[in-house]
């Protein structure tokens, strides 16, 4: 019954569904969202490691339409992307402050690609066992968890840009942080309301191509709405004039974030901002053109 | 939710001569005050914001 091939899926799918649950983090986003949430992506894992760790037995086999099972289930895990799509859409609807199509995208995208990274790793451990045995495959399983921590990781703002405290200034109607101009506010009570609850971060990005990278809107409403998940965000529903905003200063590129927080903690601002991740999708890399290659 | 945007939806000024009404209703008030307290109103009601034209006159728009 416990023949070769079935050792190998049975120490494939474990380890798949093992780097599943580890790449499976809800932190202060809480998405996945409990329980629910977090269970139908382990499931998925399984499934996923199920497929990767069936298929080296029957390529050995010589087994060959199974191997195009996988290819319906690329299929299947581009509906994941979809679906965590358009939920997110639909709630941020009703954000206070919206993550934006960007951070979702990015938010969609690596629910797809860690399923993939899980049908690689119990394809790849069951691969191992098959070859050589069971201890093997085991330490073939242990070093996909560092393929998948490598993936895991991207940039942070940190990295791209000096972030420090900007001073908010209001100027009769005017609000600026530091000399960029954010917006006017006609409202004296709204001025009030800013003076003492407003608070201001400057971005400066630290090469040509973060700048361009910062500039991003998508990349600027990431930042703001992880400021007002974890700092709280003074402001209602109808209340435009207290929305938290960015503005760039055209001359350098610097970016001048306006926001009420629940909670006035600068230097807690600050470090958030520097762990906004870098969206995949708001990076570009000016500097590899052709054009400016040249010099 | 239907919502007029980009558009000034109501202009609160104490000088009515240099405001034309163009569409938009025109609040003329008496004092810098009674502007303000017509501004905030209106901001609360439409969910707008208000914006001061320094001249005056006070707008209201929904971005």
């Amino acid at each position: 019954m416990l023949n070769e091939s079935m050792i190998a899926v049975i120490i494939g799918v474990v380890f798949g569904f093992l780097n599943r649950l580890f790449m499976l983090r809800t932190d202060y986003r809480q998405y996945p969202t409990h329980r629910h949430g977090k269970m139908i992506h382990l499931s998925l894992g399984v499934i996923a490691a199920g497929l990767g760790a069936v298929a080296v037995p029957s390529l050995i086999d010589e087994n060959y339409t199974a191997i195009t099972f996988l290819g319906l289930a690329a299929q299947q895990f581009r509906d994941v992307r979809n679906m965590e799509r358009q939920t997110l859409s639909k709630l941020d609807q009703f954000e206070l402050v919206p993550r934006g199509l960007t951070y979702i995208e990015g938010i969609a995208m690596v629910f797809e690609g860690r399923n993939y990274l899980v049908i690689f790793a119990a394809f790849f451990t069951s691969l191992i066992t098959l070859l050589a045995n069971w201890r093997w495959g085991i330490v073939a399983g242990s070093l996909t968890f560092i393929v998948s921590k490598i993936y895991m990781s991207g940039k942070n703002m940190q990295d791209i840009a000096d972030i420090v405290e900007g001073e908010v200034r209001v100027e009769g109607p005017h609000l600026y942080v530091d000399n960029i101009y954010i917006m006017n506010i006609g409202l004296e009570v709204n001025q009030e309301i800013i003076k003492k609850h407003g608070m201001g971060i400057l971005i400066k990005p630290k090469t040509g191509n973060s700048l361009v990278t910062i500039a991003n809107l998508g990349q600027r409403q990431a930042i703001l709405h992880n400021l007002s998940i974890i700092l709280g965000v003074y402001r209602d529903s109808g209340e435009p004039a207290l929305v938290p905003l960015s503005k760039r200063d055209l001359e350098n590129g610097n970016l001048g974030v306006f926001f009420l927080p629940q909670v006035k903690n600068i230097k807690k601002a600050l470090e958030i901002v520097g762990l906004v991740p870098v969206l995949e999708n708001a990076v570009r890399l000016p500097s590899e053109s052709e054009v400016n290659e040249k010099g | 939710m239907s919502t007029l945007e980009k558009k000034i939806l109501a202009v609160v000024t104490l000088n009515g001569e240099q405001v034309l009404s163009g569409g938009a209703p025109v609040f003329i008030a008496k004092t810098p005050a009674e502007m303000q307290r017509t501004a905030f109103l209106l901001e609360k009601i439409i969910d707008g914001i208000a914006h001061d034209l320094e001249n005056d006159s006070i707008i209201i728009v929904r971005h």
